[in-house]
């Protein structure tokens, strides 16, 4: 049970998106759509609890000035590995993220937790960590998913309530600036409500 | 006129930032003052364009030949770090102003998702312009590519960056200050950048 805040924080006081600002790349570029925002969340989230896992083992063994270089290698090693896989099992997903599967490797999100917290902390809470910080990641690009899918094209994952075009500009690069800084008011106006 | 229709179509029409989202930490991290916006914007410029030469060639002859693609991510990140290094130490010695100017920027630019963004696209994606099949770049075409890219990245940044230095002197809501009213002003630049979608 003690253990348990090291996933709940990931959530909200630690919230990637909202809190931390990490990772705006692939928040902002596929959250096309709530499906998008979600496969997206769930692959980065496969790489920072295996990187997450891996660093805090190997941290202990790595001279400091070559930490940085050491990390990056792990994260890419495990980069590779779920592009393989989704080639092999779900290519239409890889075809859609395209390019930013392989930009997980620079995501700073999960360097952000091997330099942050991995190399510092046991196996176990590092899994946890990666768990609940892969689980706000989703949970925010989720969100920003839904809102742009049901602005843009009147939809939520694919089910279609409202008839006609929705706004285009929001499935669009605006869009996707606009909804995550109005989003971000929002958050922030809960934190100070709290 | 293939290469000026690459070179207008990476400025304006596909934006690095503005359009294909690549580079938005930095983007959102230095541009409080237009100072640091330009000397970030050249550090990116240099390095991408230098990045994107040596990844291709590493691709071409090494590991096409050899059917090693799937190494591709994890190669073309060790270059870029590696190479981000030695620009460091090079400029160090040759240029102590223009390191100077560029020093603090550079260790940042290793995880720039542009710069590791444009070496993937120039060589996995087909582009096609002016009615031509869609090709490969070839290697003239992937350095003008660059060099319009990040020209694209630099111009998108010192622009908001003029911006922000105005909205820092105005009276925004609480719950709007910081990123949150500098997102919607990126938003509103994006949607200005549509316009030009039309010309290529």
């Amino acid at each position: 049970m003690s253990k348990l805040h090291f996933i709940t924080d990931g959530f909200v006081k630690n919230n990637p998106t909202f809190v931390l600002v990490l990772g705006m790349c692939p928040t902002l570029a596929t959250t096309t759509s709530a499906m998008n925002g979600l496969e997206m969340g769930l692959a980065t989230m496969f790489v920072l609890i295996l990187s997450n896992i891996v660093i805090s083992l190997v941290a202990p063994m790595v001279p400091d000035k070559v930490r940085i270089p050491v990390y990056i290698t792990v994260i890419a090693t495990f980069v590779t590995v779920l592009q393989l896989l989704m080639q092999a099992f779900t290519p239409a997903v890889y075809e859609t993220l395209g390019l930013f599967i392989p930009l997980i490797v620079v995501n700073c999100i999960v360097l952000g937790r091997a330099e942050g917290f991995a190399n510092k902390h046991s196996v176990g809470e590092s899994a946890l960590d990666g768990i609940g910080v892969g689980l706000g990641f989703t949970l925010s690009l989720t969100v920003i998913g839904i809102v742009r899918e049901i602005l843009g094209s009147g939809a939520v994952f694919g089910w279609k309530f409202i008839q006609g075009d929705g706004i285009l500009a929001f499935v669009m690069a605006p869009g996707a600036f606009l909804v995550l800084g109005y989003l971000m008011v929002l958050f922030n106006k809960y934190l100070a409500k709290k | 006129m293939e290469y000026f229709l690459i070179f207008v179509s990476a400025i304006f029409v596909n934006n690095i930032l503005l359009a294909q989202f690549l580079g938005i930490c930095p983007f959102l991290g230095v541009s409080n003052k237009l100072s640091t916006a330009t000397g970030m914007s050249g550090a990116v410029c240099f390095v991408i364009t230098l990045a994107t030469v040596v990844t291709y060639l590493l691709n071409h002859y090494l590991l096409v030949p050899f059917g090693l693609e799937f190494l591709q991510t994890i190669s073309f990140i060790l270059v870029i770090a590696a190479l981000v290094q030695m620009v460091e130490i090079v400029l160090k010695k040759i240029s102590p102003s223009l390191y100077q100017a560029l020093g603090i920027f550079l260790p940042l630019i290793t995880t720039n998702c542009a710069v590791l963004g444009v070496a993937i696209t120039v060589v996995t994606k087909e582009f096609a312009f002016g009615g031509a099949a869609p090709h490969m770049l070839n290697l003239g075409q992937a350095v003008v590519y660059a060099i319009a890219t990040s020209l694209g990245y630099g111009l998108a940044m010192c622009l908001f960056a003029g911006l922000r230095e105005h909205l820092a002197g105005n009276d925004v809501p609480k719950a709007f200050k910081g990123l949150p009213i500098a997102l919607i002003t990126v938003g509103i630049m994006a949607m200005a950048f549509l316009g030009f979608s039309g010309i290529v």
